[in-house]
């Protein structure tokens, strides 16, 4: 019970943040619909109650996408068949999918972070594992191996490439104090251009493309789906991402090795008096941050693409830091955060196609509610909401420590 | 200018911070606020100041009631303050730090008139001894001249009441000294000045009056000429406390720590230790006096696998332990108390449970194959508190929210928590009140009876005094003279500490 209310407890910032964001949303939305206020001398009420109908237009479309149109959901129960069945939960579906990679390098990025390393090179060490199950996949396509058994090499293989790309900033940083900050978005740039160059050499490189896309592997690796329905891409990526979160806290707060990396990233000194290797911590932290990011970026290149592009990451290393400061550098607020910005890209997508209002408003909406979750004092004051204050924080180190597991 | 507070009454959620304050101090008086950490000081202080609004009560300046709103007023007024922590800017010469804020301008622009600054600076500086040279940067000075910059800014924005809250924390026992020539010039020239510590050995020495609060209420008042230092304590406390905690005589045993001939240089790579030989025996404490800075930090952390040795030796229960690592030095059974906790010895935002094993967490019952056994943790951490009476309101506390001597007991308790046979305790009760200071020599005492050989690194004579079997000086990287504890007095100690060679009069 009582750790059922501490969790409420720390879930009301970030909650009360995504309510925030929306509203004010809302509030851009209105003042953007520039065909509904143009009307506005002449007829006030009508225009401002058509603005307030397109962003229910808009929200509502949102909703839908994300989680599923009621009406499909209804029609599905009456009508069963593979078809409506999957039209009804493509969406939630597909907000599961958008989590998956959001999750594994949200994770990557809170383990960096506990251990004191602001690893920024979550994209480059997603896109340098996809390069590592590429080589893999494409590699033993003629194998005959079965696919779960090629699955399953191509993942260790990204696990591998990206643990050994977040190794590098870890021991530069270890042995010559090379700031992790530095070096990783340098490792972006890096791993970006490894990318492109094996891609544009035959070996991995679809035939006839003049593109620097990787050859289709689905034919002959692929995450087994989760349902197997047509168009439903929901695969086992997504239940790996949620036994890594759940590694990842025994990991932290069950094992000594986690204990050390949390002790390092919180008091260096603090932690080599107690006779541990910062170093140490420090090569494990992100080698570790580095496999989980690369874990992702393998499960999205063999699962829900089935191919290599260079711009594969689409930006996910720099929204997850966002998503693991959201979580609170917590496993368990990680999967919350990466679904909740599942369904928010997912149902953005809707919403640009059915209500007209641009994708872009997600980038808004997401931005405020970093923005609010990182002050916390404004949440409080506008909501009026007594929230006891967290322990006071190293404000640049890492946010609220828990004192118990989570 | 007469002070007078009345029945100041101050709460904050759930505490009391200070009830029913009643307090004078007179024209040219020096008033000795003393009291434990969490008595109320601060907050009284920050009432004085204009931080804090009193929720009852009144201030009086010269029989005047005065309303502090903000800081602005309480200076209007004629009351500065001299906070523990400096505030000063580090890249501005002593002129420009001490007229920030207070400026003399002159012309159209209104341009800084450094001159007329730097000549009120020098008048003052001159006409109450600080010995402050106006030009130079504030980085560049002593923690002691820093501190007389601060009583410079008061004056130069004209207290007549200058309130020193813990002046003398940052400073060495000679620093010490010539602050009080200062406070007693500053009186004898009609300033008021309240003079907050909680070392009982200053107010006797410095003050004209002194007022002991305890809980937030004035717990009695002492005329510093009658009063002992043992009645203070015990007002300062509320019950009987021992200053000097009772231990017998010392049975020395076999050498557990010895050192041959150890040098040791400082980060800056320059000989910090410079040839130290010294052995410590089971049973007995060596408690090791000296100026801070003078090699005792790298001493230390030489011992404890911290920094590794230009050359010598050091064994431990006759292991080698030149090249060990920390994990080693600790694993052989050595108990490092550090020297400033909240850097080196707990990590501020884990637990109380995660830091009490901080250093024993990879062992047995610890860990098994590297997890936790959470509950073992639990109980141990929960005996921890009990047996160390660590005031907390729960192991799962973060370490942070506990005082500073909470804190200490903190490393303490997990120190002791394992056998031992070898105690470096560096500053063990820096900063602690007396009742903590008390508790944590007790224990230290306990572990000597039981067998462990015991250095103390200590700047506070009185507790070199009060618990060293042996008494060995540092200065200038050298162990200058070793006494006995029976030998030693505050001034043969105070000379050794000077850099006095050790001669015939202080025989060991």
């Amino acid at each position: 019970m009582k750790s059922l209310r501490s969790l409420l407890r720390r879930a009301i910032v970030p909650s009360l943040a995504v309510v925030t964001a929306l509203l004010l949303g809302a509030v851009v939305i209105i003042l953007t619909d520039f065909e509904n206020l143009s009307r506005i001398g002449t007829d006030p009420l009508g225009a401002i109650g058509a603005a307030v109908g397109g962003v229910f237009n808009g929200y509502g479309a949102m909703l839908t996408g994300a989680f599923g149109d009621p009406e499909r959901i209804r029609l599905a129960f009456e009508n069963p068949s593979d078809r409506t069945i999957a039209t009804a939960i493509r969406p939630i579906t597909e907000t599961l999918v958008a989590a998956t990679p959001l999750i594994f390098v949200g994770l990557a990025v809170a383990i960096s972070f506990r251990t004191g390393m602001f690893n920024i090179g979550g994209d480059g060490q997603l896109i340098v594992g996809a390069l590592g199950a590429t080589i893999v996949g494409v590699g033993l396509q003629t194998s005959g191996l079965p696919s779960l058994v090629i699955l399953v090499i191509a993942i260790a293989a990204s696990v591998v490439f990206g643990g050994l790309w977040g190794f590098i900033p870890g021991f530069l940083k270890a042995r010559t104090g090379a700031h992790e900050v530095i070096t990783t978005i340098m490792l972006n740039y890096i791993g970006a251009q490894v990318v492109l160059f094996a891609l544009l050499g035959p070996a991995l490189r679809a035939p006839g493309s003049s593109q620097p896309i990787s050859k289709n592997m689905s034919a002959w690796v692929d995450v087994p789906s989760i349902i197997s329905l047509p168009a439903i891409r929901l695969d086992y990526g997504f239940v790996a991402a949620m036994v890594m979160a759940a590694a990842v806290s025994l990991l932290l707060f069950r094992t000594t090795k986690g204990y050390e990396l949390r002790a390092a990233g919180f008091n260096m000194t603090a932690a080599r008096y107690a006779g541990m290797s910062a170093g140490g911590s420090m090569m494990l932290g992100m080698t570790l941050s580095g496999g989980l990011a690369g874990m992702g970026g393998g499960f999205l290149v063999i699962g829900a693409t089935g191919q290599l592009t260079n711009d594969l990451s689409g930006g996910i290393g720099f929204n997850a830091i966002a998503l693991a400061l959201l979580a609170g550098l917590r496993p368990s607020g990680v999967v919350a955060a990466g679904l909740l910005f599942g369904a928010l890209t997912t149902g953005g997508k809707v919403m640009g196609i059915q209500s007209g209002i641009p994708f872009d408003l997600l980038f808004f909406i997401m931005a405020m509610v970093i923005m609010f979750v990182a002050a916390p004092g404004l949440i409080r004051s506008i909501w009026r909401v007594r929230v006891p204050k967290p322990a006071p924080e190293v404000a640049s180190v890492a946010p609220t420590a828990p004192a118990e597991p989570v | 200018m007469r002070l007078e507070l009345r029945e100041i009454t101050k709460r904050f959620p759930g505490v009391l911070a200070n009830d029913r304050i009643s307090i004078s101090v007179d024209k040219g008086q020096v008033l000795g606020l003393l009291g434990e950490n969490g008595a109320g000081k601060t907050t009284l202080m920050n009432i004085l100041s204009g931080l804090y609004k009193p929720d009852s009560g009144e201030i009086l300046v010269d029989d005047q009631p005065r309303v502090f709103s903000d800081p602005h007023a309480a200076i209007a007024a004629g009351v500065g303050m001299v906070h523990q922590h400096f505030m000063l800017v580090p890249v501005f010469d002593v002129v420009e730090a001490v007229a920030l804020g207070a400026e003399t301008v002159r012309g159209p622009l209104h341009t800084f008139d450094r001159a007329a600054a730097r000549r009120r600076i020098v008048e003052l500086s001159e006409r109450y001894k600080l010995n402050v040279n106006p030009d130079l940067k504030i980085e560049t000075l002593p923690v002691g001249v820093r501190q007389r910059v601060e009583i410079l800014k008061a004056l130069y924005r004209q207290s007549d009441i200058l309130v020193l809250d813990e002046p003398s924390a940052v400073l060495t026992p000679s620093e010490t000294e010539e602050l009080f020539g200062i406070i007693r010039s500053l009186a004898a020239s009609g300033t008021t000045v309240i003079f907050i510590t909680h070392k009982l050995n200053e107010v006797i020495e410095v003050a004209d009056k002194i007022v002991v609060l305890r809980r937030g209420r004035v717990a009695g008042t002492a005329d510093p000429k009658t009063a002992t230092r043992q009645e203070l304590a015990n007002l300062m406390v509320g019950r009987d406390v021992e200053l000097i905690v009772p231990k017998g005589p010392a049975k020395p045993g076999d050498v557990v720590l010895n050192i041959k001939d150890l040098v040791v240089r400082d980060d800056r790579l320059e000989l910090a230790v410079k040839s130290v030989d010294l052995d410590v025996r089971a049973g007995e404490i060596l408690a090791i006096a000296g100026v801070q800075g003078n090699g005792q930090t790298e001493l230390v952390e030489a011992i404890t696998g911290l920094r590794t040795i230009d050359s010598g030796e050091i064994t431990i229960g006759g292991r080698h332990v030149e090249k060990a690592t920390p994990r080693q030095v600790s694993d052989l059974g050595v108990a490092h108390i550090p020297e400033d906790r909240g850097r080196d010895g707990l990590i501020a935002f884990m637990s109380v449970a995660e830091n009490y094993i901080l250093d024993t967490y990879h062992r047995q019952p610890y860990s098994r194959r590297g997890v936790f056994d959470l509950k073992a943790v639990d109980e141990r951490a929960t005996q921890g508190v009990r047996d160390f009476d660590i005031r907390t309101p729960s192991i799962r506390t973060l370490v942070t929210a506990l005082s500073g001597g909470n804190q200490q007991k903190v490393v303490v308790a997990r120190e002791f928590s394992v056998p031992v046979q070898l105690v470096i305790a560096a500053q063990p009760t820096r900063g602690l009140d007396v009742g903590s200071i008390e508790y944590i020599h007790r224990r230290i005492v306990e572990q000597r009876d039981a067998g462990a050989a015991i250095v103390i690194v200590s700047t506070e004579l009185d507790e070199v005094l009060a618990v060293g079997d042996r008494i060995a000086v540092m200065f200038d990287g050298r162990i200058v003279g070793i006494l006995s504890g029976d030998d030693a007095t505050l001034e043969n100690l105070g000379l050794l500490m000077g850099g006095a060679k050790f001669g015939e009069g202080t025989a060991a």
